[in-house]
């Protein structure tokens, strides 16, 4: 932190479109303390009417923190908040919303039983006429373009309309800031493009917007101004529309990413490293999602993904090929040739195959445990002589704890520390390398790099890519379409727990996998043909 | 002002190792109160229930006789315990175990070998075990709360056996007492010391010690063990079956307790009664969580909740103080041992606030 010089103070601001709108909610000085660490440090941020304020930053720079201050759910130890001139003190969510200031959050926060009535009730004060509420929910959500059924139950809805009950909850309340998190990690291109449509028509009729997105071309695209976050500091504000999405990116993690050195495959005539031949499952909980016949090859020396939206049967998937779940039949799940449907995870393992599920915490790593013992985890079946007769061997845990450590950059407070105290990229890097040392011949990496600042990210996809062209099968489960693009050689999207067939990424578009997301598969086709046509 | 618990980025080593001594000096300092209150003087008091069982040989092998099952029974929690499976059972397994063993000497009074008391500890084993495979059983195969069905078990097999002594078992010489007979010379745990009643309850308890300390730290089992307590999902992410880790959990503990019972009726009883243990089974629950669901830490345990019981009595001798006052101290024992254990992962501060509550971010 002490290494940067920029001033940060104020943040430099760069030449770009005059702003105009009338100062609405400007922070001064904002500066929050968690322990020894200086999560916001004199941070200073101006919000006006009728704009969209990006707030870009990698993970931990900052960002939650002061929207949460914002938003009244922090207290800041120090700064000022004013609202239109006046130097206000926030609270409680309760006050801010007093005040006018709205939150879409990142995670829902629905109950999954009840109806969109019911929920958005449940955030409004006082009584209300549930008959009423309702009208209104139908009127206002249409008005903005984001039509809702009031007496819909929530589990029954997908996420891209769980995310407008927040938005239409948030609406009703009549804010003049509305603060959205990572709005658009969820949405097809085409839910995006609407979204945005109604982000245009409240900033046309005076609202503010602080919008947070790790997504930059559409910053680019819709963002009026930006401020950026490093380490707890503003280090700068521009207009983005004068900036590149890589000039951004550089803003961001205070150096330049390396661009990523993708060799068009050469082996996608290889074989079949990694095959999935009519996989069925049914569903295996309330929430959970049954797939249906899918089929799926992926050939030595090729990087498939797997696009769609959360939810449509991602992690089901994952557990049928890692053999969390075991299929119904043997043939289902192929590697290199072997039937390993009916067989345990570690038996796939031995056979070749590594696993990289979405979950770090909890999943792909024990929270408590040390990082040696988190290797052993998912190593002690795989002839890595972790396990003799029974017996742990923790030394050559810690050696390979080690050697990962400065393979693959993991950086950490104090040697082999408890799972749960490294961040977020550092764990990724961990969990992702910790399999990649085995040198597998098929690896199924679900998320790889969900929640993982741009550097980290960069160097994971180099890795899968560099995984492939060695001659391995690798399969990407990924929300993250730039992502997708970047690392893919073919592309298949899952919808409702079925699987489109796999096309090479040159001939894809962002259009036609976002109708495949949507499950019309069939104007997909169209799309594909040039005819576009806007979803539905 | 008000005060914050602060989560800690990881466990705390020191507090790890401190907080049973916390709650042991917290249970004494609540216990002097409680003195105070019933009219004693409350240095005395402690006296007459920590200290003065300690001074003579004849209470040190009281204490040994009674810290064994705890010690057999607590370790087997352990395990329990850190795998999640909350076997609150371990009395019923504990009574089980003591009438499967008892089988041989009741029943078959006329086989008189020394193949009887090895023949007796291996079925006390099974029977405890056995039993202990009911909730297991009902856990795996319904998802049915073991917490209730292990606890409920208890009272079939008190039931039960108090059935049997005086009904089937009853001792044919008995005078109709509830007693069942008494067991022949090849059927009595002998003593390990001449000086005194410790038997070799005591010996089976250092032994599953000493190998449940081993399993724990060193094998990939006593790993397996401890995954599937912390991240389930993590578990069968490495490959290690939830189901398969219950059973074995369940057969271990309900072995070690079967174990313990059948120790104490061949050992210190040499008959069976309608009430096997002074609650050794319940007990136990606390030596583990004192001990940290550490095999170590459970020896220690064990041997300071032997001395409550002995303490309990010192004082219904000395002072003239209920019997429950041993019930009062282990569960003031146990709430403490639980609220301390919060300290591991979180550090309290003291904040002072100005207005509204702040709500917890994430």
């Amino acid at each position: 932190m002490g290494r940067d010089t920029e001033s940060s103070k104020s943040g430099e601001t760069a030449a770009g479109r005059l702003r105009t709108g009338d100062l609405l909610l400007q922070a001064h000085g904002i500066t929050k303390r968690f322990g020894d660490i200086l999560a916001n440090d004199k941070v200073s941020i101006d919000l006006r009417a009728g704009e969209i304020h990006a707030l870009l930053g990698e993970n931990g720079a900052g960002k939650s923190t002061l929207v949460k201050i914002l938003y009244g759910a922090l207290e800041p130890n120090g700064g000022t908040l004013s609202w239109n001139g006046q130097q206000v003190a926030i609270s409680s969510p309760a006050e801010a919303r007093k005040l006018g200031i709205g939150m879409v959050f990142q995670h829902f926060s629905l109950f999954e039983a009840l109806t969109v009535t019911e929920n958005i009730a449940l955030a409004l004060p006082g009584r209300l006429s549930l008959r009423d509420l309702a009208d209104k929910i139908r009127r206002v959500s249409a008005d903005y373009g984001l039509p809702l059924d009031p007496g819909a139950i929530v589990a029954d809805l997908p996420v891209g309309i769980r995310q407008r009950i927040e938005i239409v909850r948030c609406l009703l309340q009549e804010p003049k800031l509305i603060i959205m998190d990572e709005p658009t990690s969820v949405l097809t291109p085409q839910e995006s493009d609407q979204l945005f449509e109604t982000l245009k028509r409240l900033t046309d009729e005076g609202c503010a917007i602080l919008y947070i997105s790790h997504r930059l071309e559409e910053v680019q695209r819709i963002c009026h101004h930006a401020t950026i976050m490093r380490h707890g500091k503003v280090v700068m504000e521009c207009d983005p529309a004068l900036e590149t999405p890589a000039s951004l990116a550089r803003m961001m993690v205070g150096a330049d990413i390396k661009d990523i050195t993708r060799e068009a495959s050469s082996a996608t005539e290889g074989e079949d490293r990694l095959a999935i031949v009519d996989l069925s499952a049914p569903a295996d909980g309330p929430f959970s999602v049954p797939l249906k016949s899918i089929h799926l090859q992926v050939k030595a020396g090729e990087v498939v993904a797997i696009a769609g939206i959360a939810g449509n049967g991602q992690g089901e998937l994952f557990d049928v090929i890692s053999g969390e779940r075991l299929s119904d039949r043997a043939d289902a799940v192929l590697i290199d040739g072997a039937p390993v449907g009916r067989k345990g995870i570690n038996a796939r393992r031995r056979a070749g195959a590594a696993y990289v599920p979405e979950e770090r915490l909890g999943h792909g790593a024990v929270p408590g445990l040390k990082l040696s013992e988190n290797i052993i985890l998912t190593r002690h079946a795989t002839r890595d002589g972790l396990v003799l007769s029974g017996f742990l061997d923790r030394g050559k845990a810690e050696e390979l704890e080690k050697k990962l450590k400065a393979d693959f950059d993991v950086r950490m407070s104090h040697d082999n520390p408890e799972a749960r105290s490294l961040s977020g990229g550092n764990l990724q890097k961990f969990v992702v390398g910790r399999e990649l040392d085995r040198n597998p011949g098929v690896l199924v990496i679900n998320q790889p790099t969900w929640g993982v600042d741009a550097g980290a990210a960069a160097s994971i996809r180099q890795q899968l890519i560099d995984l492939a062209r060695a001659g391995s099968a690798v399969l990407v489960i990924s929300q993250d379409l730039d992502e997708i693009f970047e690392i893919a050689d073919r592309i298949a999207v899952i919808s409702r727990g079925e699987l489109s067939a796999a096309e090479a990424a040159e001939k894809m578009t962002r259009e036609r996998i976002g109708l495949l997301m949507g499950g019309h598969a069939g104007e997909a086709g169209k799309a594909a043909e040039g005819r576009a046509t806007h979803a539905a | 002002m008000r005060l914050e618990l602060q989560k800690r980025p990881e466990r705390s080593a020191l507090y790890a190792l401190l907080s049973p001594f916390i709650a042991i000096a917290l249970t004494v300092a609540f216990g002097a109160v409680l003195f105070a209150f019933l009219g004693k003087d409350p240095v005395e008091a402690l006296y007459v229930y920590f200290i003065s069982p300690l001074t003579s040989t004849w209470s040190l092998h009281e204490l040994a006789v009674k810290a064994a099952p705890l010690i057999l029974i607590g370790v087997g929690l352990s395990v329990c315990y850190l795998s999640s499976n909350w076997n609150i059972g371990a009395e019923g397994q504990l009574v089980m175990g003591a009438i499967v063993g008892s089988t041989l000497p009741i029943v078959f009074p006329d086989f008189q070998s020394p193949v009887v008391l090895p023949l007796m500890m291996i079925m006390g084993m099974a029977g405890g075990a056995a039993y202990g495979a009911i909730p297991a059983f009902l856990k795996t195969r319904f998802g049915t709360n073991e917490i209730l069905t292990s606890l409920m078990l208890v009272y079939v097999a008190q039931l039960f056996v108090d059935w049997l002594v005086r009904g089937p078992w009853r001792n044919p010489e008995g005078f109709n007492f509830p007693e069942s007979r008494t067991f022949h010379d090849y059927a009595i745990l002998p003593e390990v010391l001449a000086s005194g009643r410790t038997h070799y309850g005591a010996v089976f308890a250092l032994v599953a010690v000493v190998a449940l300390a081993i399993l724990l730290s060193r094998t990939l089992k006593g790993f397996e063990i401890r995954i599937a307590g912390q991240a389930p999902r993590a578990g069968r992410f490495g490959g290690f079956s939830a189901s398969r880790m219950t059973f074995f959990a369940f057969l271990l503990s309900g072995a070690l307790a079967g174990l313990a019972g059948i120790s104490e009726v061949s050992g210190a009883v040499q008959q069976l009664r309608p009430v096997v243990s002074p609650g050794y089974g319940f007990t136990a629950i606390i030596v583990a969580f004192l001990g940290r669901l550490n095999p170590i830490g459970v020896l220690f345990a064990g041997l300071l909740l032997g001395l409550s019981y002995l303490g309990g009595e010192e004082a219904q001798i000395v002072l003239g103080l209920s019997d429950k006052i041993t019930r009062v101290f282990q569960g003031m024992l146990l709430f403490f041992v639980l609220a301390c254990d919060t300290l591991i992962l979180y550090r309290i501060r003291l904040v002072r606030t100005r207005g509204a509550v702040a709500v917890a971010g994430e």
